[in-house]
Order: structure tokens, then sequence, then C-alpha cells
């Protein structure tokens, strides 16, 4: 049963949320001053290594809160007072989604280097809403077969049916995100991953359960990352130079393919907070992030790597190679984009994931 | 200063009073707003028991209770069966001199984080970890046996924990036991199974009823250790709880599932209940 109208019990429900956050805040506030610039982030823009040179060039404290998954982060900002935040990472296909809620402001495209990114991961379809924009990406990858070549044939790491077959059983790994393995089930069946319906939940959910009864484990960035690394594993289903590339220099063998199927395209935006009460600091981050150094750092982060949105990144010849930068337009000409659910299928997405996490 | 009259009566309030403050601040009304919110849906608001019955409704969330309920059972069974012997020895068997020592090397874990000691376990347990490369080594398997990732993990990592939890009260409750019990129930005839059975193990029943409920509502709470020793191959309750969070934001189901939770340790609290009182009966 559920009813819609605002009653009582929601009023004292905002009410007692409101005492709770407050008092949080107060217990949070003691580091932050008046001209810090506060940014909800993912971990890759926690790294000294990127916020230093920003920090020491513009006088400037940049805190930081990490999350995981655009609904966490937006429900940091439900929970938040209008104007805690300045900036906020968001997966650029979610960009619309803080748009709807009103929380975004229209980004200056002049002011940007829109005419330095990759055509294919502008995404305006997301970015752009009604003629404005109001995210840009800054870092982008594939959610495809991270492998290890000296355990397995590169050339069975060219389809997705590998990962499904017995040859490679209990030596896969799955990453634990619902929407990229999703769309890599929905490739796999021959299906477009941004025309996903309800109607193809059986058919996805039949391969998802192929997938586990292969797996070894299901792990989140660092648990299947580790399994990876350490032979536990040989063979990532979610896993791309996000992983692998970090992990280069100590282990040479790990290496991504971007099978006959496709892969899955992620790419995460920076976006700008409507209530910010620093916008100029704000801008001068984003514009930081964008530059050709801010893109090397964040493209290198110490959390993870990923191939920088910006062409004039400032990567060395030896960091470019192991992104495998210089193949990048053929594996975006393969590459679909996150599937993006409404907030039903979505529902119904997660639910079907922790019925395969379930799977015995 | 004196108790009595006015004043006397205002003091003790006095004094509790920052104590009920933060129980008020920190407790009762984040528990407050938190049932509220298990009451409200999560898109568009307002009133719903959607929430509540979603555990009920769908197979893979109700098996995640039913696996929080197994894991604890045999973690609580296990450690309580281990630790018994290993606090007898250390009250009965090791010289007083001694004790201070051997149970400082007993809390040793608790020294380390909890989550390094987790992926400590991972590591030990792994294909290539120090177990299977043993029995491999001597030739005992052929192949590497699959330790890591699976809920034998998961327990091993909670009773390598929960043992030295359990010692320390069990051996504490052995310590304050009178020698004279054991003496005349000698006096009467009972042999030393007989008075161990009889006499020893009831007198420190609450050493282990309260091992065991702080057993009970650390493991059927805990997210880390099988977030990181199972591989997501069963879920339990805390990691369905920060799945909602995590993924959807969906703060009333996550509220949900865990007054939930509650309710099943305050259930577990009730049945320890004679047990957990500070005076032995």
């Amino acid at each position: 049963m559920t009813v819609n109208a605002r009653n009582p019990l929601s009023t004292l429900k905002s009410h007692l949320a409101a005492a709770c956050a407050s008092a949080a805040l107060l217990l949070a506030a003691g580091g932050a001053e008046a001209g810090d610039l506060n940014a909800l982030i993912w971990c890759d823009h926690s790294d000294p290594a990127l916020l230093q040179p920003f920090e020491e060039a513009n006088n400037v404290k940049v805190n930081v809160k990490e999350f995981e998954g655009t609904g966490a982060g937006l429900a940091i900002v439900d929970q938040s007072q209008p104007g805690d935040w300045d900036v906020m990472v968001i997966d650029s296909i979610d960009v619309p989604r803080g748009v709807e809620k009103g929380l975004f402001e229209p980004l200056p495209e002049d002011k940007l280097p829109f005419a330095d990114l990759f055509p294919e991961v502008k995404m305006d379809k997301s970015t752009v809403v009604d003629g404005k924009r109001y995210g840009i990406t800054e870092k982008f990858g594939y959610n495809t077969i991270g492998y290890n070549k000296t355990k397995v044939d590169p050339a069975d790491m060219q389809s997705l049916a590998s990962l499904t077959g017995d040859k490679y059983k209990g030596k896969i790994a799955i990453y634990d995100y619902y929407l990229p393995v999703i769309g890599m089930a929905a490739l796999a069946i021959g299906k477009k991953t941004a025309e996903l319906t309800e109607a193809d939940l059986p058919a996805l959910k039949e391969e998802l359960l192929k997938m586990k009864a292969n797996a070894k484990l299901v792990g989140e960035v660092t648990a299947s990352q580790t399994a990876l690394a350490t032979g536990e594993v040989d063979i990532l289903v979610g896993g791309g130079e996000w992983v692998t590339a970090g992990l280069a220099k100590e282990n040479p063998a790990l290496d991504f393919s971007i099978p006959k199927e496709g892969a899955v395209l992620w790419s995460q935006s920076l976006a700008m907070f409507k209530d910010s009460k620093n916008k100029d600091m704000a801008l001068k981050f984003i514009q930081y992030i964008m530059s050709p150094e801010g893109q090397a750092r964040l493209a290198t982060s110490a959390c993870y790597w990923g191939m920088p949105a910006n062409k004039t990144a400032a990567l060395s010849d030896e960091q470019k190679k192991i992104l495998r930068f210089d193949e990048q337009p053929g594996f975006l000409a393969r590459a679909q984009a996150y599937p993006a659910p409404n907030a039903d299928l979505d529902k119904k997405m997660q639910d079907m994931w922790t019925e395969m996490l379930q799977a015995q | 200063m004196t108790f009595t009259g006015h004043n006397g009566r205002a003091l003790p309030w006095a004094l509790v009073t920052p104590a009920l403050a933060w129980t008020l601040l920190f407790f009762v009304l984040p528990f407050i707003a938190m049932g509220l919110s298990s009451l409200t849906a999560h898109e568009g608001g307002g009133f719903t028991l959607a929430n509540y019955s979603q555990l009920f409704t769908d197979p893979s969330y109700w098996r995640a209770m039913v696996n929080s309920l197994e894991v604890t059972a045999i973690v609580t069974v296990i450690s309580i069966l281990l630790a018994y012997p290993f606090a007898w020895v250390l009250a009965e068997m090791v010289p007083e001199r001694w004790q201070r020592l051997a149970l400082m090397l007993a809390v040793l874990p608790f020294w380390t984080s909890y989550v390094v000691r987790s992926y400590s376990w991972l590591l030990v347990l792994a294909q290539n970890g120090v177990i299977n490369r043993t029995l491999t080594g001597i030739g005992l398997i052929a192949e590497p046996l699959q330790l890591a990732n699976t809920r034998f993990a998961t327990v091993t990592g909670f009773v390598h924990f929960f043992v030295m939890l359990l010692t320390l009260t069990i051996f504490a409750n052995l310590k304050q036991l009178s020698p004279s019990y054991r003496k005349a129930a000698a006096d009467l005839g009972a042999g030393p199974v007989r008075t161990f059975l009889h006499v020893v193990l009831p007198l420190t029943l609450p050493g282990i009823m309260v091992g065991a409920f702080l057993t009970f509502v650390l493991c059927i709470g805990d997210y880390i250790t099988p977030q990181i020793l199972d591989g997501n191959n069963e879920l339990v309750m805390p990691q369905l709880v920060m799945m909602q969070i995590g993924r959807r934001g969906d703060f009333p189901l996550a509220s949900a599932l865990s007054i939930i939770l509650m309710a099943v340790v305050t259930v577990a609290y009730l049945a320890c209940a004679r047990w957990l009182k500070i005076e032995r009966a």
C-alpha cells in the first residue's frame, strides 16, 4: 500500500531527519572553512596528487566526500542543506537525474575545452538537457573482460561466450556492479544496452545465472582487483583498463579485450551545483580537472586508472601505452553505453542482481 | 555535601543528564527517524508497509535472513566449543604468573585492524595461500581447494575473532568460581565429569551466555567479514542493507531491514536475558 500525499508521518520524519543531519553536520563542520570547495566525488578524485596542485595554485582547501553510485550520491545531497556542495562527480548517463531534481547549474561551454574531448564521450544525450549543458565528461573506460594473458587464451577473450562456457569455470570473477554487467549480459544475448526493457529481464537473468555458475566470486573493486592480481581468478567480467592499467607495472600479464559483441562504455562527468556558494572556484576546479595536466593526473589516479576524456591529456608515452590510448577510436566504435533504466526498471534490475548473488 | 533533600535529588539527575542526552541524541532520535523512514515509500514518499513486506515476499531477501541466522548460529556454537576448553586451560592449568601473558596472547587478534585481519584470512585461504600450498606440497590434494570466497571462509574469519571474546568472558567466570563448589561436590562423591556437568558448567553459564550474546549481536550485524571473505556468493542481512544505501539510496528499505535485524537481536536478548544479569543469581 502506498499513499503519496504528504502526511504527518512524513513531516515528523523529515523534521527528525533534519535534526539528525544537523547534529552530524555540526560534528563534521570542524575542518570546513567558508572559502573551501566541497566536492562529492568518486575515489579517484581523492588522490592528493590530483588535488594538491589545484589547492596550492588557488589557495583553497578541497573537502571531498566519496560515494559509490548515483543513488547514494543523490541521497547525500537530499540530506544536506542547499549550498553545502559545490561540485559532483556523476555517471554521465545520470546527469539528467540531477537536473530533474533541480540540483545542477548549466556549465559555460565557452570556458571549457569541449573541442578537445573524444567526440564519442561527450554524451550530449545525457549531459545536455533542454539545450543547456549540465555535465562534462572527464574520464571514461570500458566494462569488458579483464584477464591474465598468461593463464587464458587471448583469442577466447574476443567473445563473451567464453564467460559462460566450461573452459574457464571457476576461474572467473564478476565485478559487483549490476548495470555494466547486465549491459554485458545484454551484449552477449545480442541486445542493445540502450534499448533494454522489462521484457528482456528473463533472458538477462538466464545469462547472468550462467555467468554466476562459472564464477568463483562476485566482488567490488578491491576484491575483484585482488582476485585477478593474486591469481585467485584469471578472468574478471566487467573488468577493463580501470583494473589492469593501475596494476600494469606490478603485473604486466593483466590485460583487457573488447570482444566482438562489444563492451559497455562507462563515463563519469563533473557537474556544478546550482546552489553552490563558491561557483567561481567550482568552475576553476572543473577547468583544472579538464586541463591537460589535471586530466593526466585523474587518468592515472591511485584509486583507479581510466581514459581521460580530453585527447590532449599530458600523459607519458608509457601511460598511453598502458591505457591503449591509440586504440581508442576502434574501441569506442564497438562500445555501447551503460544501461539507463528508469526508476522502476532500475529496481527490478537490482532485485535481479540480488537474485543472481544469492543463486547457488 | 548531602544526598538528601531537594539538592540531593537533583544531583543524581544532573550526573546522569549527559548520558541521557547522549543516548537521546545519538540513539533514540536516530532510531525514531529510522523507524519513520522505514514506513515511507522510497519513490514519492507517503506511508507504506512495503519495505517490511519485501523481506517476506522476495525469496532472495528472505534468503539473506536465513543466511545470517545460519552463519551466526554456526559461528556462535563453534566459538563456544573452542573457547570453553581454551578458557578452562587458561584458568585451571596455566600457573597464575603466566595467565596475564597467556591472556594477552589470546587477545592479540584484537590489536589488528578488522579489515586487515579479514584480508589476511583471504590470503591464507586463497588458491595460492598457505593452506592450499601446504596441502598440495605434502601431496594430500592434487588441486587447490576452494576455501576463500566461501561460507567456510566467513565462518573462519568470524570464529578467529569471537573465540577470543568468548574466552575472556568464560575465563572471567571460571576465575570467579570458588574452589569450594568443586570440593563440596567431591565430598558428596561426584567424580570430575559429574562435577563439571552438574556444578561447574551451570555456574559458568552466565559467562558463556554473555559471550554468546555478544558474539550473536556482533556477528549478525557484521558487514565487513562476509563482504571480504564470502566473495558475495551468498548475501547476509548487513550486505543487503548496504546494497540498498549504496546502490539506490533507498534509506526506507535499508531502515526496515535494519529494524528487522534489531528485532532479531532483541529476541536473542530475551532468550538469554536470565543469564545476562550482572550479579549471578
